[in-house]
């Protein structure tokens, strides 16, 4: 048996790569739910039905999705110019930060212009705190993962600093979270009496313009041009310079609104717990979406469900919910020999 | 086909019938070839007639449909390199599999003792190795790094690898790729010496002047069928270019036309390199219409600085460079495209291409911005695509199609695309560096008639190359570059090879016998 690359994929195995994968990793992890004496097909049909089997189930699911889409865009967006931006986790919080501080009562504008304000003030922290390294990139050659890797340490101290100090809410009872943001800045419920929020609207709106630019527009022709040969599009005569900063500006964005919509959508004001490492998770739902905008979509709504639906699981059963972290992690191995099996053919002999 | 000698020394290698299918490309249609002790054997073929795969399925990377092969009298399992490595042969291959990080010593002992032994027994090693280096004149150091090593050392000890597990078959893919013709005449005295000593050796090559100078016996591969083999010196160049092309090729026969108006004209221009050595020293160039000047000399003499310079890509530190009689101020690559430069890149995969896009992307990466192609930042990927379809047929790029993916293509059809790309618009100076390396003989006169067309047409073209023949003939004048300084322009009929290789070392005493009235005036 031997791997020969193809030639061209068909359409049907680049989307069926995904679902094998899914597949194999839940039979891998099926020995480990087997392992704590569960009953492996009842503990995945409750996982099942925790992630999408009610209403409240849905919303919680597609809530908890919002700023994984977002995050995974950044990843996607970055990776895909060959920016290794991982300090989504870090953008989230300036973004949330900025939110906070502008949509604080600083303003006082109706909802219509206060939302948009806010979510703008959001991607730009974002995007600000991802342009620093990539200016040491591509002037000086510094190596973006060391700095972005170590930016999101010192942005959470920054935050601390802030909730401990300045930003500290008087009414907080001495807890180190900052003031809510004005009800005016807000965003409105999807659906009433849920947590899901219009920061879902926006993500999934963002994820189909990006994929509209990427393949529609000449900035996209360039951002694909300079991540898969910067030496051939600057001799082509493209902007390299600065087509890679912009893709860090646009990816730093989308992880500041991403944390922007956590405040504004579903927390109100902003702590230290606000992101469970929806960056960092960003990541995983960039590769597992083969940096595919539209891809990103799909590869957040399955990391979102398989933790929502473990929760409700390890409820249930004595099944812990870290189970949700092994199945995401074999899901991504299972996805790379995936897609490697998709690029190449298996021969016998 | 006629066998070269009857009898004689002993067969050691027999392939019988050998077939490789990839897909729906036949890559080896029934081959079948013999090699006999102290033979040099050249298999001769054009990019993917199928050489490679050839020597691969003899190697045991690939397994073959059909056939069979033999070596010194026994048949060899399929599909094991460590069998075929026991049979006693070796290969170097064209991309050296040397770990850098070890020494010459370590990297030809790794693999060959066993894993489970605690100590190793270096002294044997070194002793072997020095022994093998002083045998056949490979001279190496066993203790220095590979990474430190030039190209053709890491080729030695790649042989001296294969000898150590003694090998008595090499086989040599494209060997001469990345040498220099000085390191080339090396490998070739060392080919001898191992026939000598009774080894039997197949290299495989596109370049005619190699077969004639290292091998016995020549055998011709075309689209996977072996079309002919011949002992070397019952053969001659035209005969071998016809059989691996598969008709008569005419080298190319530029009309005298009557240089025009200046294109490009270089003044005093001295570009800086970082280590203060000036890659480019007061350098004087002309170049006008109807016109083609050579660039010979080198490779490092300061060609990459004048390619980028008419690139784009570098600005001159002092001195001027104007296009079309105008100053260029602060030329960048789009600005060149703009003034009516084509730019052939020395590199086509690295600096030509982007691999992983589409046919239709590369060509419109150089005008992207005009109205035909985008609008508002919208591409108009319908009249791109119909553009693209256009210069396929035009330039006859042989691939499915506009959405195909550049890397697939061949070199030869890559080189077709830049042409495309950079000759459909009427260009007024076109920039050609080593515009035909690694191609084959049938993609080499295809660009040569290219560029004269363009030079008929109108266009001046500076031609960089460090092929002599190329150079002699296409181009109207030639100049030498020698430590980042450009000889007068010569009339191609006024210098011979010899003399150029003189000015390429650097005497340029003898630019006074060329051109008397030249050197005096200056």
């Amino acid at each position: 048996m031997r791997l020969e690359p193809r030639t061209d994929t068909p359409l049907a195995l680049r989307l069926l790569a995904p679902v094998g994968a899914v597949v194999a990793a839940l039979a891998l992890c099926a020995l480990l739910v087997a392992w704590t004496g569960a009953p492996v097909l009842r503990a995945y049909g409750l996982l099942f039905e925790g992630a999408v089997g009610s209403r409240f189930a849905l919303t919680e699911t597609l809530t908890r999705a919002t700023p994984l889409i977002l995050t995974g865009l950044a990843a996607a967006v970055a990776f895909r110019a060959k920016l290794w931006n991982i300090g989504a986790e870090g953008q989230l919080y300036m973004g949330a930060l900025a939110a906070v501080v502008v949509g604080g009562g600083m303003l006082d504008l109706p909802a219509w212009a206060l939302i948009p304000v806010v979510m703008i003030a959001g991607m730009a922290a974002g995007g600000v705190t991802l342009l620093g390294p990539a200016v040491l990139k591509v002037r000086f050659g510094v190596d973006e993962v060391v700095t972005t890797l170590l930016l999101n340490f010192v942005v959470l101290l920054l935050v601390s600093m802030l909730l401990e100090g300045a930003l500290k809410d008087p009414m907080g009872m001495g807890w180190p979270q900052s003031a809510p943001v004005a009800e005016a800045a807000e965003l409105p419920k999807l659906v009433e009496r849920t947590r899901l929020h219009a920061g879902l609207a926006i993500a999934l709106g963002l994820s189909v313009l990006l994929w509209l630019v990427d393949t529609r527009t000449i900035w996209g022709y360039e951002n694909r041009a300079v991540g898969a040969n910067p030496r051939a599009a600057a001799f082509a005569g493209m902007p390299v310079t600065r087509v890679m900063l912009r893709t860090a500006l646009l990816s730093g964005g989308l992880a500041g609104l991403a944390g922007a919509a956590e405040v504004c959508g579903l927390k109100g004001y902003l702590t230290l717990d606000l992101s469970p490492g929806f960056g960092y998770s960003g990541i995983v739902v960039a590769m597992l979406a083969q940096l595919h905008p539209i891809g990103v979509v799909g590869a957040a709504l399955f990391i979102a469900g398989i933790f929502v639906g473990a929760d409700a699981m390890s409820r249930a059963m004595p099944v812990p919910n870290y189970i949700a972290d092994v199945l995401v992690a074999a899901s991504l191995l299972c996805m790379l020999v995936a897609g490697l099996l998709a690029r190449y053919r298996l021969r016998r002999g | 086909m006629s066998s070269p000698v009857k009898g004689g020394p002993e067969v050691v290698l027999r392939l019988a019938g050998i077939s490789k299918r990839f897909g729906p490309l036949l890559a080896n249609d029934g081959i079948s070839l013999t090699l006999r002790a102290g033979e040099v054997l050249a298999l001769l073929g054009e990019n993917g007639a199928g050489k490679t795969t050839l020597m691969n399925i003899l190697f045991g990377h690939y397994v073959a449909d059909e056939g069979s092969i033999e070596a010194f009298g026994r048949p060899l399992p399929p599909g094991s390199p460590r069998a075929a490595l026991k049979a006693g042969i070796g290969m170097v291959h064209q991309h050296f599999t040397l770990a850098d990080n070890l020494s010459v010593l370590d990297n030809i002992a790794v693999g060959t003792e066993s894993l489970w032994r605690l100590r190793s027994d270096r002294g044997a090693t070194r002793r072997r190795l020095l022994d093998l280096s002083q045998r056949f004149g490979l001279e190496v150091r066993p203790d220095a790094l590979v990474g430190d090593l030039s190209v053709g050392e890491r080729q030695r000890v790649e042989i001296l690898k294969a000898l150590y597990r003694d090998a008595r078959i090499l086989i040599l893919d494209e060997p001469t790729a990345v040498l220099t013709p000085q390191e080339s005449a090396g490998l070739f005295e060392t080919l001898r010496r191992l026939t000598a000593d009774g080894l039997a050796v197949v290299f495989i090559s596109h370049k005619m002047n190699e077969v004639f100078a290292a091998s016995d016996t020549v055998a011709v591969l075309r689209a996977g069928k072996l079309v002919a083999t011949h002992a070397t010196a019952s053969t001659d160049r035209a005969k071998l270019a016809e059989l691996m092309v598969g008709r008569s090729v005419k080298p190319p026969a530029p009309t005298p036309l009557s240089p025009g108006e200046p294109v490009l004209e270089l003044a005093g221009v001295t570009v800086a390199s970082d280590h203060g050595r000036p890659l480019l020293d007061g350098v004087d160039l002309t170049v006008r219409r109807h016109q083609v000047v050579g660039i010979a000399g080198v490779s490092g003499n300061g060609q990459t600085a004048l390619a980028e310079l008419v690139s784009g890509l570098i600005r001159p530190d002092s001195g001027r460079l104007s296009l079309k009689g105008s100053v260029v101020e602060h030329g960048d690559p789009a600005d060149m495209v703009r003034r009516g430069v084509a730019r052939i890149p020395e590199d086509r995969h690295s600096a030509g291409l982007v691999g992983a896009m589409a046919v239709w992307e590369n060509l419109i990466a150089e005008r992207y911005h005009d109205a035909t192609f985008s609008r508002f930042g919208v591409l108009r990927r319908g009249a791109a695509r119909a553009y693209a379809r256009e210069v396929i047929k035009e330039f006859d790029v042989r691939c499915p199609g506009p959405d195909t993916r550049t890397q697939l293509l061949s070199g030869g059809n890559m080189q077709k695309l830049i042409l495309g790309r950079t000759l459909a618009h009427g260009p007024d100076l076109i920039l050609a560096s080593q515009p035909t390396r690694g191609l084959d003989i049938g993609a080499v006169s295809y660009v040569h008639s290219r560029l004269l067309d363009a030079r008929a047409a109108g266009a001046g073209v500076l031609l960089i190359s460090e092929d002599l023949d190329e150079i002699l003939a296409l181009a109207d004048c030639v100049t030498v570059a020698y430590h980042g300084r450009l000889t007068p322009l010569l009339p191609h009929d006024r210098v011979s090879v010899s003399q150029l290789g003189l000015l390429m070392a650097g005497h340029w005493d003898i630019l006074r016998d060329i051109l008397p009235e030249t050197v005096d005036a200056a």
